[in-house]
């Protein structure tokens, strides 16, 4: 197995002192470790982002229950949202890129290594900035106070009258802060894909999780923008004296959502676009079929890409819109379900006749793509403006976009986790626990969040406090929290097998699943400059052609 | 199963493709970095157009505005020396380079000086701020997000300045000034947008 031997950092570090090792993983240029860092940091906000919606499903389990004070719940709701998307779901996701893209286009690091760096503790201050607002708010002297404007900061809840003391300053800082961090890591994964690329790695022949990734950086770069343009605005606002969102000086609230939503909804592609590369990655290598389809699949998603531009405001039909609107908003946001219904069949297809292995990684790649296809069902339903109208902001929504953010982009995430942890540690993780897991997760998902949709079809707002007895929504709310507590349950089986499979796990070797792109050609965990020689190769499937000299994929292209 | 992946390493499988070349990652970085701005400068250009006339006080653009030809010219005209600059700086000429480079600061310094001297005159006496009316927030963001960018990018222009000076920026480094210039063409394209926007249509 090393026949070049290969100084691996992993080995080398435990003779260190703790301080040399801090000091490394601070100072670190490093995509693998900057990867790492971003993955741990979102894996902390996952917990405390958790924590705080259990305080909510406490809150809402019985009627006239005051387990929080109206105010705190306020606060929980916000900071649950704001955590969970830009400092769980986005650093999480662009941990992966930057551990991962390099690694499979043959690159020995990111185009801008230091911007990287950069750009990762820019996120990290934006995150640090919303939680000092739980003591710094009010000022030093004063008790603090998070942010309560909900994670759309709707004007004119925003305005300094409604909103004293700097919650809200706080909230604007963390989410330019990070929004900075954000360009700069995508414009690095741009530059990295474009121009790092090793020999015979041309555009058709990229593993489909890196074409996927350069769709959803380029996306970041126009979508992301606009937030922090909003933001700015609103610091003028509350800062200068600025009028853009203050309705009494002939300023909009309805532009806030306007440009509020033209970042909101192509960021929920943003965030699902690297789970789709996930996919496209995992289900052909444990269906040990090459992937159904791959150009449908680069032009299905660069058709998203631009199609999800164009939908934002189907979060505006109760505002009140005009017909016009109305139908094109309903038009486009049904059209973004053909390429991404393309997708599903794409790796249906791939799964046809393919020798199905079921370990984990692929256990939680079938729970994607069932209720990935449902998530998508009920959006579809809720991009009828009339039928948005009975429901929007109930309880319906909340269950959709929780349907699309567990059910599909978490159950993605723990499908990379199973499949890549071997090659970042090198070390598998339990089959065991995964199965747990697994199936203690899904049943504790469906649990909540199917059953979260009935009481929005009975009329229960979302962002509610208490409810009155004998509105049938009692029994059901009760049921909804208890799969809370039992994905809680599941989460903590989760970290319990990330930190046990680091010290105990099976040896992986450099290619524990039989799998065939760049990455797995290197050790695991993969030396600091990724590959002793820079790779080359003449088809999509580099390490196939190695394995299988006598029937290549580069004689079919 | 992890020799053979291994032996990858070892004996690279194919040849290796004989032209093989990638475009230069600055210019590809420039190119991000410059649609993710026009994503903002667009916001705030929507923003403008959006509230244009929907002030409830005075005073408006139609009293206060006067139309800055001549600083317009400055800026415009800087775009060309700094083409002119990086050409000679790849056909090795470091000498025009640098006279061409101090022009384009010169010239961009002199339209900071315009905007300094409007604002100046639109606080002083006609008493605009940022704060008096919906003219005045959107009017100072717009032209405040772009003059911010026209210092960013002067201060950029000096930094490579004073190394050309110290006679450290040879032809070895101009493919990174390209990409500088690249963003400095981008600021005065923004600023023909600006233009229109404010002093041709919002009037």
């Amino acid at each position: 197995m090393s026949s070049n031997a290969i100084t691996v950092p992993g080995l080398q570090i435990d003779e260190k002192p703790w301080v040399d090792i801090l000091h490394e993983w601070v100072t670190t240029v490093d995509h693998k470790r900057l990867g790492v860092l971003y993955i741990g940091y979102a894996l902390l906000f996952l917990v405390v982002g958790g924590i705080e919606a259990i305080v909510i499903r406490i809150q809402l389990m019985f009627p006239h229950n005051d387990f929080v004070s109206p105010q705190v719940f306020n606060r929980m709701f916000t900071m649950h949202g704001t955590t969970m998307i830009f400092f769980v779901a986005m650093p999480i996701l662009f941990g992966f890129a930057n551990y991962l893209v390099p690694l499979m286009i043959g690159a020995r690091d990111m185009a801008f290594p230091r911007l990287n760096a950069f750009s990762f503790w820019l996120s990290a201050l934006g995150g640090l900035l919303l939680y000092f607002s739980l003591v710094g708010a009010n000022g030093l002297y004063g008790a603090g106070n998070a942010p309560d404007v909900g994670w759309w900061a709707y004007a004119p809840l925003t305005a300094r009258a409604f909103s004293p003391g700097h919650s809200s300053d706080y909230w604007t800082l963390s989410l330019l802060s990070s929004g900075f961090g954000s360009i700069g890591t995508a414009i690095n994964i741009i530059a990295t894909i474009l121009c790092m690329r090793c020999p015979g790695m041309k555009l058709s022949r990229m593993p489909l999780l890196v074409w996927l990734n350069l769709v959803m950086s380029g996306m970041v770069l126009i979508t992301i923008t606009p937030l922090s343009a909003a933001q700015i605005m609103l610091l003028v606002d509350r800062y200068l004296g600025g009028h853009f969102f203050d309705a009494q000086a002939g300023g909009s609230a309805v532009l806030w959502m306007h440009f509020f939503w033209i970042f909101g909804h192509p960021e929920v592609y943003v965030l699902i676009i690297p789970c789709f590369a996930f996919m496209s990655e995992i289900i052909p290598v444990f269906s040990r079929k090459p992937i159904f389809g791959y150009p449908v699949m680069v032009a299905a998603t660069v058709c998203i890409g631009f199609v999800s531009m164009s939908v934002w405001a189907h979060h505006m039909f109760t505002v009140g819109m005009n017909s016009y609107a109305n139908s094109f908003f309903t038009i486009t946001t049904m059209a973004v379900g053909v390429p991404t219904g393309i997708k599903i069949f794409n790796w249906l297809g791939t799964m046809w006749g393919g020798k199905i292995q079921f370990k984990t990684p692929m256990l939680f790649s079938i729970g994607f793509l069932f209720q990935f296809l449902i998530a998508g069902l009920t959006g579809i339903m809720m991009a009828c403006a009339p039928f948005d109208w009975q429901l929007g902001s109930s309880y319906f929504v909340v269950a959709h976009f929780h349907y699309v953010i567990v059910g599909g982009i978490l159950f993605a995430l723990f499908a990379a986790f199973y499949y890549w942890y071997p090659k970042i540690t090198g070390r598998m993780m339990s089959e065991t626990l995964g199965k747990w897991h697994f199936w203690l997760f899904l049943i504790a998902f469906h649990l909540t969040f199917d059953l979260m949709h009935i009481p929005g079809l009975l009329g229960m707002p979302r962002r509610i406090y208490t409810y009155e007895p004998g509105r049938g929504w009692g029994t059901l709310n009760l049921l909804v929290s208890i799969g809370a507590f039992i994905q809680a349950i599941a989460i903590l089986l989760f970290v319990a097998n990330l930190i046990i499979s680091y010290f105990k796990g099976d040896k992986a070797g450099n290619d524990p699943w039989d799998a065939w792109t760049l990455e797995w050609a290197t050790n695991s965990p993969p030396p600091a400059y990724n590959f002793a020689s820079i790779p080359v190769v003449a088809s999509r499937r580099p390490l196939w052609d190695l394995k299988h000299p006598e029937d290549p994929d580069s004689r079919y292209e | 199963m992890s020799a053979l992946a291994n032996s990858a390493l070892a004996n690279p499988f194919p040849e290796a493709p004989t032209n093989w070349s990638l475009p230069y990652r600055g210019t590809v970085a420039m190119a991000g970095l410059i649609i993710a701005e026009s994503a903002i400068f667009t916001i705030f250009v929507v923003a403008y157009l959006f509230y244009v006339g929907k002030s409830t006080t005075g005073p408006t653009p139609r009293e206060v505005l006067e139309t800055p030809i001549f600083y317009t010219i400055c800026l415009l005209s800087s775009s060309l020396t700094i083409h002119f600059a990086a050409k000679s700086l790849a056909r090795d000429r470091v000498g025009t380079f640098i006279g061409m480079w101090l022009l384009t600061i010169l010239l961009g310094g002199s339209f900071m000086y315009g905007t300094a001297q409007e604002w100046h005159r639109l606080i002083y006496e006609h008493g605009l701020t940022i704060s008096t009316n919906l003219f005045g927030t959107t009017y100072y963001s717009l032209v405040g997000l772009h003059a911010f960018h026209v210092t960013a990018g002067l201060i950029m222009l000096l930094i490579v300045a004073i190394f050309a000076l110290a006679g450290r920026v040879r032809v070895e480094q101009s493919r990174r000034v390209e990409v500088l210039a690249m963003y400095w063409h981008f600021v005065d394209a923004v600023w023909v947008v600006v233009f229109t926007v404010v002093y041709v249509l919002g009037r």
